[in-house]
C-alpha cells in the first residue's frame, strides 16, 4: 500500500492499522457497533432543541459562512458559475453584513470560472472530481481528472470513493485510491464523499469514515447529492463521532460535510446543534464544518430578513440562482 | 341544543365532543401551537372547539399557497371554472349540514338559514361561469398610435390573505373566496373568529372537491392575532379586509405598504346576499399589457 510521506506521523495503533490489507480490515471491522436506535434517537432528540433570537441569528451567520455553494448540473455553463460566484461573494445585496459563504463547489471544467471571479476573495473553490458521481472509472482517469480540477486552481477537491470496492470489503484498494487522490491534490483539501445513501449501514458509515480518515482526506463528506437518502442527522452524528475520535487519538481536527438535502434554515440548525454536542464547540467554523447545498442559502437569507426584520420574508426578495 | 339530541337517541349515548383542526396544503393538521378554542352558537351553548392558529401556522399556509400558485394560475379558466363548479356541487350535497351549522352560528331559523347556504351554492355557480370570461371583460385591445397590436390581459395577483367576514359564516365566506381562486389567485382565508365551524365545513368540501391542496388554505383562530403577520408576510401579494377588525384595519393596511400589497378595503356593512360584481375579481387581477410589432 502506498504510505503517505507528507503527512504527520500516526499513533502506533492507527499506523498498524494501515500497514497492509489484513490490518486494515482488521482495525475496520473492529471498530464498535453503531447502536441504531440510540443514535437516530439521540439525533432526533438533539433536533427539538429550540434555537431562538440572537442564537439564531448567529446560527444563520454561521451556517451562512459555512455553505458550499453548489451547481453540479449537466446544464452548468459558464454564466451560471459566474453569477454563482457572485452571489458567494456577496450573499445578499441589500445587507453587505452577510457573512461570504465558505466556498463555490463546480465540475472541473468549470474551475477556472469560478477561480477567475473568486480569485483573492478568500472564497474557496471546490471541485468534484474522481468521476463523480459514480467514482466508476479507471484510477489513471480519476488522478487525471484531479489534476485537471487542480491545475485549473481549484482549493478544495471533493472526491468520491468506489463504494463498489468498499461494499465488497476491497478497503485496501480504497485506501490506496484516496492516497494517490490526496498526493494528486498537492495544497488543494481533499474532500472525501462516502455516498452514505449506497453503504446500506452505520457500520458501514463508520468504517468509511475511518477509513477516509486514515488515508488522509481533510474532510469527510455524507454525499454527492445524486443518490437518495443523502444526509440524514444519524448519519452525520455517526461521522462527528469519527472526527471527534480521531482528534482524540492523534490531536487532528478534520472536517465533515453533510451535502444534499439540507434546504431549511431549521434544518442547518439541527447539524449546527448536532456539531456542537456530538464533535464540540472546537468543529463550528468553515474550516471543519460545511454545507453541500444549493436551496439552503436562499433560505437562511430569508430567515435572516426575517429575524432582523420583524417580518416573514418571501422568495422574491432573494436572487434566483 | 344537546338536550334535545339526546332525547332523539335511544341509548344514553355521550356526545362527540369535536376538535376541529386547519386546512393548511390540503391537510388538516393541528394548530403548530396546539391550542384549540372553543366555539358557542348565537345564544352561548357549545358547539365544537377549533384550533387557535399560530403566526406560524399562517407562515405554512403562505408557503402552501404559494406551492400552489403556479399550478392553479397556469391552469386554463375553464378548468378552474370547471373545478369551481365541482366545489358547488359538493356543497349542494351537504346542504342539511351546513344549513344546521349555519343556523347555528348566525342565530337564523332553518328555513332563512337555508336560503343562505343555498345562495352560497348559486355564488359558486355564478363565480365558476366568470372564470373564463372575466379576461374578456377587463382585458382589451387597446388603440395605440404606432404600429403596434397593443393588448392588456388580466393576471391573477398571486398569494392573497383573506380576513373573511366576521358575521356572514357561509354565504360571505363564499363570496370572498370564490372571486379571489377564480382569477387564479391562491387564497390564505381567516375564517371568523366567533362563526368558524362553516370555514372548517367549507374547508371539508374543498378537500374533497377538484381544488389543488393549496390553493385556498384556511385558518380559524383570532383574526386580530394572524392577521398582521399576513399583512407584513413580504411572500403575501395581496390582502382583502373585509372581516377585519375596525380598531386594527389602519394599522394592517400600513403595513401591508410595507411590501406593496393589493389591498382590498372593508366597506361598511356589506351585504352579501345581493348579487354580486366583478369588483372582487378586478381587485386581484393585475393588468399586462404587450406591445406588439405589426406591419414589418
Amino acid at each position: 500500500m502506498a504510505a503517505t510521506s507528507t503527512a504527520p506521523p500516526l499513533p502506533p495503533a492507527l499506523a498498524d492499522a494501515v500497514r497492509d490489507d489484513a490490518s486494515l480490515r482488521r482495525f475496520l471491522h473492529g471498530l464498535p457497533g453503531v447502536d441504531q436506535v440510540g443514535v437516530e434517537q439521540r439525533a432526533a432528540g438533539l433536533g427539538t432543541r429550540s434555537i431562538k433570537k440572537a442564537a439564531k441569528l448567529w446560527a444563520i451567520d454561521t451556517a451562512i459562512s459555512m455553505v458550499d455553494l453548489t451547481t453540479l448540473e449537466g446544464a452548468d455553463t459558464p454564466g451560471k458559475v459566474r453569477s454563482l460566484a457572485a452571489k458567494a461573494r456577496r450573499p445578499d445585496p441589500e445587507r453587505p453584513d452577510v457573512p461570504r459563504v465558505a466556498a463555490v463547489c463546480v465540475y472541473p471544467d468549470m474551475v477556472a470560472a469560478a477561480v477567475g471571479e473568486l480569485g483573492g476573495t478568500g472564497i474557496g473553490v471546490a471541485s468534484v472530481a474522481t468521476a463523480f458521481p459514480s467514482g466508476r472509472s479507471s484510477l489513471k482517469v480519476k488522478l487525471e481528472d484531479t489534476a485537471f480540477a487542480v491545475d485549473a486552481g481549484a482549493t478544495e477537491i471533493d472526491m468520491v470513493i468506489d463504494r463498489g470496492a468498499f461494499l465488497s470489503g476491497r478497503y485496501g484498494q480504497v485506501f490506496d485510491e484516496i492516497v494517490q487522490v490526496k498526493h494528486a491534490c498537492g495544497d488543494a483539501h481533499l474532500k472525501v464523499i462516502l455516498e452514505t445513501g449506497e453503504l446500506a449501514t452505520y457500520d458501514n458509515v463508520r468504517r468509511a469514515s475511518w477509513l477516509a480518515l486514515l488515508a488522509g482526506g481533510d474532510f469527510i463528506k455524507t454525499s454527492t447529492g445524486k443518490v437518495s437518502p443523502a444526509a440524514t442527522l444519524p448519519v452525520t452524528h455517526v461521522m462527528l463521532q469519527a472526527v471527534r475520535d480521531w482528534h482524540a487519538q492523534t490531536g487532528q481536527r478534520r472536517g465533515v460535510k453533510p451535502a444534499g438535502g439540507i434546504r431549511t434554515t431549521k434544518d442547518a440548525v439541527k447539524y449546527l446543534v448536532a456539531v456542537n454536542e456530538v464533535a464540540g464547540p472546537g468543529w463550528l467554523t468553515p474550516d471543519l464544518f460545511r454545507f453541500g447545498a444549493s436551496t439552503l442559502l436562499n433560505d437562511l437569507l430569508m430567515q435572516r430578513r426575517t429575524q432582523l426584520d420583524g417580518h416573514y420574508s418571501g422568495p422574491d426578495y432573494v436572487t434566483v440562482d | 341544543m344537546s338536550e334535545r339530541i339526546s332525547l332523539g337517541r335511544t341509548d344514553n349515548r355521550v356526545t362527540v365532543a369535536k376538535t376541529y383542526k386547519l386546512y393548511i396544503g390540503g391537510a388538516f393538521p393541528r394548530s403548530e401551537s396546539g391550542r384549540s378554542y372553543p366555539v358557542t352558537d348565537a345564544k352561548g351553548g357549545f358547539l365544537a372547539n377549533a384550533a387557535q392558529g399560530s403566526r406560524k401556522d399562517a407562515r405554512d399556509a403562505v408557503v402552501a399557497a404559494r406551492k400552489a400558485f403556479g399550478g392553479w394560475s397556469g391552469a386554463t379558466a375553464y378548468n378552474r371554472g370547471q373545478v369551481l363548479y365541482r366545489v358547488a356541487e359538493v356543497l349542494e350535497g351537504r346542504r342539511e349540514q351546513f344549513t344546521a351549522e349555519v343556523g347555528a352560528a348566525e342565530g337564523v331559523a332553518a328555513k332563512k338559514a337555508q336560503a343562505l347556504v343555498d345562495a352560497a351554492v348559486d355564488r359558486l355557480v355564478w363565480y365558476a361561469g366568470w372564470t373564463d370570461k372575466v379576461a374578456a371583460v377587463l382585458g382589451a385591445a387597446n388603440p395605440v398610435a404606432g404600429p403596434y397590436f397593443s393588448f392588456s390581459v388580466p393576471e391573477p395577483t398571486g398569494v392573497v390573505a383573506v380576513l373573511a367576514p366576521r358575521q356572514s359564516s357561509l354565504l360571505g365566506l363564499v363570496s370572498v373566496i370564490a372571486p379571489v381562486i377564480a382569477v387564479g389567485n391562491t387564497a390564505v382565508v381567516v375564517a371568523s373568529q366567533d362563526r368558524p365551524l362553516p370555514a372548517v365545513t367549507l374547508s371539508e368540501v374543498l378537500a374533497t372537491s377538484d381544488v389543488p391542496g393549496g390553493v385556498v388554505n384556511v385558518l380559524t383562530g383570532r383574526t386580530a392575532e394572524i392577521a398582521p403577520w399576513l399583512a407584513s408576510h413580504a411572500d403575501v401579494n395581496a390582502l382583502d379586509l373585509t372581516g377585519a377588525p375596525e380598531a386594527l384595519r389602519a394599522d394592517l393596511e400600513r403595513s401591508a405598504a410595507g411590501t406593496v400589497k393589493r389591498v382590498l378595503r372593508a366597506r361598511a356593512a356589506e351585504d352579501f346576499t345581493r348579487e354580486p360584481d366583478l369588483s372582487r375579481m378586478r381587485a386581484f387581477l393585475e393588468s399586462k399589457t404587450v406591445w406588439h410589432p405589426v406591419g414589418v
